[in-house]
């Protein structure tokens, strides 16, 4: 595992270039001349090092990356996804503390309410005896996704790069992938909020904002930045590098602190994907929760919510009685 | 000897009485508050309902059920008893008739009412996916509908032939009847094209009715929910229609025949019979129920636990021991019994089987969907519940109320029990004074 990693930096927002960005130069060459007539001359010269699939740092001038943020995705444009990409997400539960800061950056980001969470964390005891976990849970972005399968419109969609989308604005309401999600990962608008009328950025399925009423929504793994070469809100939030980002075709994760190699990193660590026999083949894995760099309570020192939340884990009863007393 | 005439007079519909106007005014009103609230939570949205984002199906999906279970006696009840040629039939089939038109248009107003966005409701026609049990449950419910309004209507051609004479001193009447004859002269030709179109819609109504309720329970079973990912949801649904359509039917036959006075045609016998065929469609529910509940709980299975803990000991044990107690064991065994099978007990046997099969509808769907896979954590601890909003109690009631009301206006206008069909069997033969 070791000499999968390549150097540490201090810039966090190279790193993430690193991964994630390793073959534009060969994938997207085509489509990258067009953008660099339009470009000023201080941003050529500017330099980005990224990482190549034979593991080689080469330098790319900052131009020749996908000038995509400017661009507005529109709802027909999000159903294709981002070309040559297969996008998967590595959880590593042995590093999660229960920071919370992935929920927040995303809610933030999707513009959320404080009960709509797109990243939940959950607290998962399998039994009495067994030992705790802090579990962050995402959409899985399913490769046979329930969600869809049974959408009577197409609103939710699956497309080429992984990514599995919802468009508000061909939901019906139905609801019916919330029932079909064995994961719980959808949330529903169920009445009007102020922020859905505002209309100052035009609305895209990547992003998901401005909601719509009655519509669902869930976590879509951050198209918009992934399309800028960034990593999702709640990788980049992560203090603890938790979660590891990247691209199954390039067989490459990143948490921005690190850059493995995805299919390496998951047998090393005996990585699995949560009820796997449902068949559902999720897009993201789990690296079990051994060896762990805190200890479980290190979660709980924050409100009194935080303990609300999980009164119904046995070890959490335990832990209420006990500080009681 | 009875004359034609006055067997018309007897089963020609008949105008409200004192009573009939009060029911109908009731009706109307509880209508008009379901379509009140109905319009208030277009206005605010489905954040009027006690719905979250756990139990994310509650009462409309249930009473939706409940409407598509209730259709399906209806039909098939009819078509059986239609094809099966037996006599005592006659007075039945035509109520059954009424209550599947009315039951499956009401199923077709119940789904709507619990969608996000039911303006974009034209967007199943736009944008189809046919792969989605949804699209399924549409097209077999616009189809069923169809049939069914065909197999009220079209028996009932001769009927309204002689209705239009009947009421020649309301023209207005009179041409509506005569617009719904359309030019029925009871030629032997036309009885022969007559009774094999009613044949041909009857048998082709007994599928449709099995693969309308197995499409709604597929609704539920295509998902991996715990109770609802069962094999044994289809027949299970076919089973559980069978008695809240009997019982519907039971409901209203008594109830048509005490206000118009049809004593003399819808007799204790048809009671009895309809007694034996509700005491065998509960027996084969509760068969099927022991199917769904028993097994899983002989395995036992964590999730299964949780869920039939809920069932039998938890927040839904009162309903649950109502609908199966109540709704299927007491019934079956009360009619055993002769004397029970009399129309007045039956009438309060049949009640008690509507209203639980109503609730059975409410316990197989919201209790499913409050326990998933993953824990539910960090949500209001209301999230964790569910019962009803008084919107959605109102709305409810609403879709009910209208749903008696059609029957009550298709019994105002349609002879429940077929005129011309009566007059056949009791081998009446047409007067002079009738032919001209
Ligand atoms: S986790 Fe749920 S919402 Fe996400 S793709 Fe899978 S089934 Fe769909
Ligand atoms: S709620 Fe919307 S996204 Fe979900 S199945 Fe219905 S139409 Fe599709």
């Amino acid at each position: 595992m070791e000499n999968n990693k390549t150097e540490k930096e201090t810039d966090r927002r190279k790193f993430l270039k690193l991964g994630l960005l390793s073959s534009v130069s060969v994938v997207a060459g085509t489509s990258l001349v067009s953008n660099l007539a339009s470009v000023d001359e201080k941003l050529q010269s500017e330099k980005i090092r990224l990482l190549t699939p034979e593991g080689k740092i080469v330098e790319v001038d900052a131009t020749n990356i996908n000038k995509y943020p400017e661009a507005h995705i529109t709802p027909t444009e999000s159903r294709k996804g981002i070309p040559n990409r297969k996008f998967v997400m590595v959880i590593d539960l042995a590093k999660c503390n229960n920071a919370r800061s992935c929920v927040e950056s995303c809610q933030k980001a999707h513009q959320l309410d404080y009960h709509d969470e797109f990243m939940k964390i959950l607290l998962i005891q399998n039994n009495e005896e067994d030992a705790p976990y802090w579990f962050p849970k995402p959409c899985f972005h399913c490769d046979e996704p329930p969600c869809v399968t049974v959408c009577p419109t197409g609103a939710t969609f699956k497309r080429d790069d992984n990514i599995v989308l919802v468009d508000n604005n061909r939901c019906i309401g139905c609801k019916f992938c919330i029932t079909s999600c064995p994961y719980s990962a959808r949330i529903f608008n169920w009445g009007h909020k102020a922020k859905f009328d505002n209309k100052d950025i035009p609305y895209s399925p990547e992003t998901g904002i401005p909601g719509t009423e009655g519509t669902v929504m869930k976590c879509d793994f951050c198209p918009d930045l992934l399309r800028q070469g960034e990593l999702p809100h709640c990788a980049k939030a992560c203090p603890m590098g938790v979660i590891y980002f990247g691209d199954k075709n390039e067989d490459i994760v990143t948490n921005g602190i690190e850059t493995l190699r995805f299919s390496k990193l998951i047998k090393d660590r005996v990585g699995y994907r949560h009820l796997e026999h449902l068949g559902t083949k999720p897009n993201v894995y789990y690296l079990p929760a051994v060896n762990r760099d805190f200890p479980l309570e290190r979660g709980l020192d924050k409100d009194e919510e935080i303990l609300e939340r999980y009164k119904n884990v046995p070890f959490i009863e335990e832990f209420i009685k006990s500080s009681k007393i | 000897m009875t004359t034609r005439e006055e067997i018309i007079k007897k089963l020609a519909p008949k105008e409200f009485n004192k009573l009939g106007v009060i029911w109908v005014s009731l009706l109307c009103i509880v209508s008009l508050a379901g379509i009140i609230a109905y319009i208030d939570q277009i206005i605010r949205g489905l954040e009027v309902t006690n719905l979250r984002d756990y139990a994310i199906w509650g009462v409309y999906i249930s009473n939706f059920v409940f409407f598509v279970a209730t259709s399906f006696v209806g039909a098939f009840t009819a078509s059986i008893l239609r094809l099966s040629q037996k006599k005592w039939r006659t007075p039945l089939v035509r109520i059954a008739e009424m209550v599947a038109v009315s039951a499956i248009a009401m199923a077709g107003v119940a789904i709507i009412l619990d969608m996000g966005r039911p303006d974009r409701i034209h967007y199943l026609f736009i944008y189809p996916r046919l792969q989605s049990p949804i699209a399924w449950d549409i097209i077999i419910i616009t189809i069923y509908l169809a049939f069914s309004i065909m197999l009220l209507y079209i028996p009932n051609i001769p009927d309204f032939a002689i209705l239009k004479k009947h009421h020649q001193d309301k023209p207005f009447l009179s041409k509506v009847y005569g617009f719904l004859a359309i030019n029925w002269s009871g030629s032997a030709n036309q009885i022969k094209i007559h009774q094999k179109t009613i044949k041909v819609i009857a048998v082709t109504m007994i599928p449709l009715a099995l693969i309308l309720q197995s499409v709604d329970a597929w609704l539920f079973s295509t998902t991996y929910r715990i109770g609802w990912d069962s094999t044994n949801l289809g027949p299970y649904f076919i089973a559980g229609a069978f008695v809240a359509g009997t019982g519907a039917l039971i409901t209203a036959v008594y109830m048509v025949r005490k206000f118009n006075n049809l004593e003399e045609f819808i007799t204790e016998k048809h009671f009895d019979k309809l007694g034996r065929l509700l005491v065998f469609a509960c027996l084969v529910y509760l068969y099927f129920n022991m199917n769904e509940y028993l097994v899983p709980a002989f395995k036992s299975t964590q999730g299964e636990v949780e869920h039939l803990m809920a069932l039998f000991f938890g927040d839904y044990s009162l309903m649950f021991w109502f609908s199966v107690g109540g709704g299927l064991i007491l019934p079956s065994i009360l009619l055993m019994f002769r004397k029970m099978r009399k129309p007045f007990p039956m009438f309060i046997i049949a009640i008690l089987v509507v209203v639980t099969s109503w609730w059975k509808r409410y316990i197989i769907v919201s209790p499913a969907l409050l326990h998933p896979f993953m824990p539910i954590q960090g949500v209001p601890e209301e999230w964790n519940h569910y019962f009803p909003s008084l919107h959605e109690w109102l709305i409810t009631g609403g879709t009910l109320a209208l749903s008696m009301l059609i029957i009550t206006i298709f019994v105002r206008f349609i002879p429940v029990v077929p005129i011309q069909r009566t007059i056949d069997e009791m081998g009446i033969t047409e007067t002079e004074n009738d032919k001209n």
